[in-house]
């Protein structure tokens, strides 16, 4: 199965482990992760005014640029800017016009591209009960919680991923490669994000929250899916620590593809 | 030739203002069969009645036409003022020329030529009518009232004080409903049980009321003044009329996980039980889930306690059938289940309550014999957060909730937040809220004495999220007022669940077929003036099975609904319609169609002899049973042969319309 692939700037630098062992572990499931030529940033913000069209303008590029009618995502802020432009191409004829005048594409999009994360992947396309016979390294005995973030669920209905309020996804991930997934309620919250570079202590707030909460459950260490999200955990971590890492590291250890 | 009037109305500006009325009645005065047209501001009033009833006589009309609002409007009103005249009143024909023109159109040329179009239709299918004559039907005297609760008990003590029979059908061992799980009612805080059970002894002792309960209603036909029901009784397991209520079993049975729904199952009960003390009939019922006697034929053990020797291990369900004149409807609510609202973490957290179950936490009655101590570790709250219009008032493309306002929770919010600020002082209390709703005698002040004696802490605005820290709630919120977030470590939270009709509602909507919303609530016969009645005739609404109420409203609305029930039981006939369906039996062939679409069960089959020209032979035919027709129309659409049709509304009469709009 070929699918087209987005890696998104953050993958290409900070976040490198997470598209390397993204590529290791698709070709253990047989799956061709093929990069759009040329790709750019996705505009990393998705617009909060309605009548900004300029930062969607690369989001609306990668989706024309997609071949094989499913593009794959694995950064959430990625995700979350392409899916919802695609959303916005296919119910807002203002944007579409607006979007068309300027970039006068010889084709223009048509709209029919689907947009999915890596989870979505693997739960959808490959299901994790098959998953679960891939894994040649289980991962019994771990305790790992799941750190959502707040990009790869909201808006709920246009992400249409999991319940924002209470998802399960990456816990059901977690299960299929033989780890424990532990469920704290604080999974689902910004980690700071942006706001970081501007208070520190927010951020660091934020984090100790979720932290707090998770060592609290009992988890041993963390999974995320976003490079934000990432360098919060880490960088703004207090009187709180856990290991973090991508899930697609989890995944390539379970599978055998990178040393535990 | 028919001799025919027309009478276009202007309805004040409602019609006339986008119709010209005069040119309308000028237009008419040139169809074939009008002898007499002509306009007037109001036809309905007592001198536009006036008007007609004198061009009746002097023109010696025998058919009115009248240009005017929706046939459901006045109709019936034209109809009767026809008759005073000595006209047959199905020989009055109404052009709707409001609802159906003036209303929707804009355009003053464009709606007055439709109205003449319409007004051309009806002269049309008039020229066809023929008199026709009302038949009568008898009426059963006695009311089925389906659900005891507070609306059910109402209602059938009303009808049943006039002298009537009344049957309330439970469908739980006990008749009380939600009322009885009540603590306190607001706004004057007397307790709930003290001011229900009377009524419901009072239902019980009551002669004329024959309360079934542990029972459902499974089958209905028949029409108004003439229903018949099907009653499932179902196996108690317990002789009603040997059980002396005693409770002797209760510490015996062995089996003790059955969940006790009257107290929201917050706590277990055994395989046997009473609901609650005050339960009526006091009278046992055997859980055939959890009796260990039922499910593996070993144990026994309250039989060989019970002295009055009440237990019957073999009772099997009953099947009864009964008449009844008027049915109603008074099945109630149910609060909605809160877990798929995620945000406030009721599945998760043992400390998230709905307030139904705080009811139970505070009543004398309930698991904790009114101590309010929270579910997770049995210790006192000391910070508790009310959040009202969970799932009530949701945007109803999220499907999250339900779009209606539920009416009661402001209410009983500020009364649980008051009651605990009385009680337990040292308890802090607030209040999460959109809007605080109290139009209601007494309630706003009652809502403001929450605030300023008992300094309830109101909140403006909602919930974000409830997550278990250590032994606290924290509860995550916006102030609207001061423009932040808040966040509140509490003991215990609970939610003000928007209330849904009771599931068995929509079974028996359709049983009946009375209409109800998208909501499952039934819908009344007119929004505004005909607010106790469903439009099938014969069915009432009574309480929440309505629209969401609180008790007095209830009880008000459970008493308009009893005289509307006099009013029908107290008449000896009812005027049938006579727009019914008949069967042209020269033509039938007894293909059994009709009969398949009719609703109300009106059609059966005959062998006849049929003498026609050429024809002498026995043949299969459909009969109509005029008392059941309710003139629908389906089998005449539905028969292949032309032979059905319907009276006041023949194939010829439609067509006769239709030509005269299309050609």
């Amino acid at each position: 199965m070929i699918y087209s692939y987005y890696p998104g700037c953050t993958l290409k630098d900070r976040a490198k482990q997470m598209d390397i062992y993204a590529r290791k572990c698709a070709d253990v499931l047989g799956i061709a992760l093929k990069e759009l030529p040329e790709w750019q940033c996705c505009g990393a913000v998705y617009p909060a005014a309605s009548d900004e069209i300029a930062p969607r303008l690369s989001a609306v590029r990668a989706l024309m640029n997609t071949e094989e009618g499913k593009l794959v995502t694995m950064c959430s802020a990625c995700h979350h800017v392409l899916k919802r432009t695609n959303f916005d191409w296919n119910r807002d004829e203002n944007f579409r016009q607006k979007a068309n005048n300027y970039m006068k594409p010889e084709t223009p999009y048509d709209g029919s591209v689907e947009v999915i994360h890596f989870l979505e992947l693997l739960r959808d396309e490959i299901g994790f009960d098959a998953l679960k016979e891939k894994v040649v390294n289980p991962l019994t005995g771990r305790k790992i919680g799941a750190f959502y973030g707040c990009l790869l669920l909201r808006p709920g209905k246009v992400l249409a991923f999991d319940d924002p309020e209470n998802p399960s996804i990456i816990e059901d991930f977690i299960r299929a490669l033989g780890a424990e997934p532990v469920r704290y309620p604080y999974r689902n919250e910004c980690c700071g994000a942006y706001v970081a570079l501007e208070n520190k202590a927010c951020a660091e707030m934020q984090v100790e929250r979720a932290l707090n909460s998770a060592v609290a459950a009992g988890c041993e260490e963390l999974i995320t899916a976003c490079p934000l999200c990432m360098y919060n955990l880490v960088e703004n971590a207090t009187a709180h620590k856990l290991p973090v890492s991508y899930f697609t590291e989890l995944l390539a250890e379970a599978l055998g593809v990178k040393e535990g | 030739m028919q001799k025919i009037g027309v009478f276009v109305c202007w309805c004040g500006s409602n019609i006339a203002g986008t119709v010209d009325v005069e040119a309308v009645a000028e237009a008419m005065k040139t169809v074939p069969g009008v002898v007499f047209s002509t306009h007037y501001q109001y036809m309905c009033s007592a001198a536009g009645q006036k008007l007609i009833a004198d061009a009746i006589h002097e023109h010696h009309l025998d058919g009115i036409v009248v240009a005017s609002c929706s046939p459901r409007m006045h109709e019936n009103t034209f109809r009767k003022t026809a008759e005073a005249a000595g006209l047959n009143p199905y020989m009055v024909e109404i052009a709707n020329i409001r609802e159906q023109c003036s209303w929707i159109h804009k355009d003053k040329e464009e709606g007055t030529a439709k109205a003449i179009v319409l007004a051309k239709a009806a002269v049309a299918k008039l020229l066809h009518n023929k008199p026709l004559t009302a038949g009568t039907s008898a009426v059963t005297k006695r009311c089925l009232v389906i659900g005891g609760g507070i609306a059910g008990i109402q209602t059938a003590l009303d009808v049943a004080d006039a002298g009537y029979e009344v049957d309330i059908v439970e469908q739980r061992p006990t008749i009380g409903g939600r009322m009885a799980q009540l603590d306190k009612t607001f706004p004057t805080l007397d307790c709930s049980a003290c001011i229900l059970t009377p009524k419901m002894v009072e239902a019980a002792q009551n002669e004329k009321i024959n309360i079934i309960s542990y029972a459902k209603v499974e089958k209905v036909d028949g029409f108004v003044g003439n229903f018949r029901a099907t009653i499932r009784k179902k196996a108690r397991c317990v002789d009603e009329t040997k059980c002396t209520g005693c409770s002797l079993y209760m510490n015996k049975c062995p089996s003790k996980k059955g969940k006790d729904e009257f107290n929201m199952e917050m706590n277990n009960r055994p395989a046997i039980y009473i609901p609650f003390a005050q339960a009526i009939p006091n009278v046992a019922v055997i859980d055939p889930e959890q009796c260990v006697k039922l499910k593996t034929g070993k144990c026994g053990l309250c039989q060989k306690v019970c002295t009055a020797g009440a237990i019957d291990y073999t009772q099997q369900d009953e099947l009864m059938e009964r008449e009844y004149g008027a049915i109603v409807v008074a099945t109630g609510f149910k609060p909605i289940d809160p877990s798929p609202l995620n945000e406030y973490g009721y599945a998760e957290n043992a400390d998230v309550i709905t307030s139904l179950e705080l009811e139970r936490l505070m009543n004398a009655a309930g698991p904790t014999k009114g101590t309010l101590l929270r579910p997770s570790d049995l210790k006192h709250p000391h910070e508790i957060v009310f959040i009202q219009c969970v799932g009530s008032r949701c945007d109803e493309n999220t499907k999250r909730g339900k779009p209606y306002c539920s009416k009661i929770c402001c209410m009983y919010t500020a009364k649980h937040a008051m009651l605990i600020r009385d009680k337990y002082p040292d308890t802090k209390v607030h209040v999460f809220y959109i809007d605080v709703r109290t139009p209601g005698k007494n309630f706003d002040e009652f809502y403001r004495r929450a605030v300023e004696q008992y300094g309830v802490d109101y909140i403006k605005g909602m919930v974000g999220k409830v997550a278990r820290e250590g032994d606290k709630l924290m509860v995550r919120g916006s102030d609207l007022i001061s423009n932040q977030q808040v966040e509140i470590a509490a003991d215990l939270v609970v939610l003000a669940t928007a209330i849904e009709p009771d599931p068995s509602a929509r079974s028996i909507g359709t049983m009946l077929t009375a209409s109800m919303d998208t909501n499952d609530f039934f819908t009344e016969a007119h929004a505004k003036l005909r607010p106790v009645e469903s439009p099938t005739a014969g069915i009432f609404l009574s309480g929440v099975a309505q629209g969401p109420k609180d008790v007095p409203e209830t009880v008000a609305q459970a008493s308009a609904a009893a005289a509307k029930v006099i009013g029908l039981l107290a008449k000896d006939h009812l005027v049938t319609n006579p727009c019914v369906a008949g069967s042209d039996e020269l033509l039938c062939n007894g293909c059994s169609q009709c009969e398949k679409v009719c609703p109300y069960g009106a059609i059966t089959y005959v062998d006849k002899e049929v003498r026609g020209p050429g024809v002498r032979e026995v043949r299969r035919v459909a009969q109509v049973n005029p008392a059941v027709c309710q003139g629908c129309g389906a089998c005449t659409v539905t028969c292949p042969s032309g032979a059905m049709d319907l009276k006041g509304f023949t194939n010829q009469q439609i067509m006769a319309e239709v030509d005269a709009i299309c050609l």
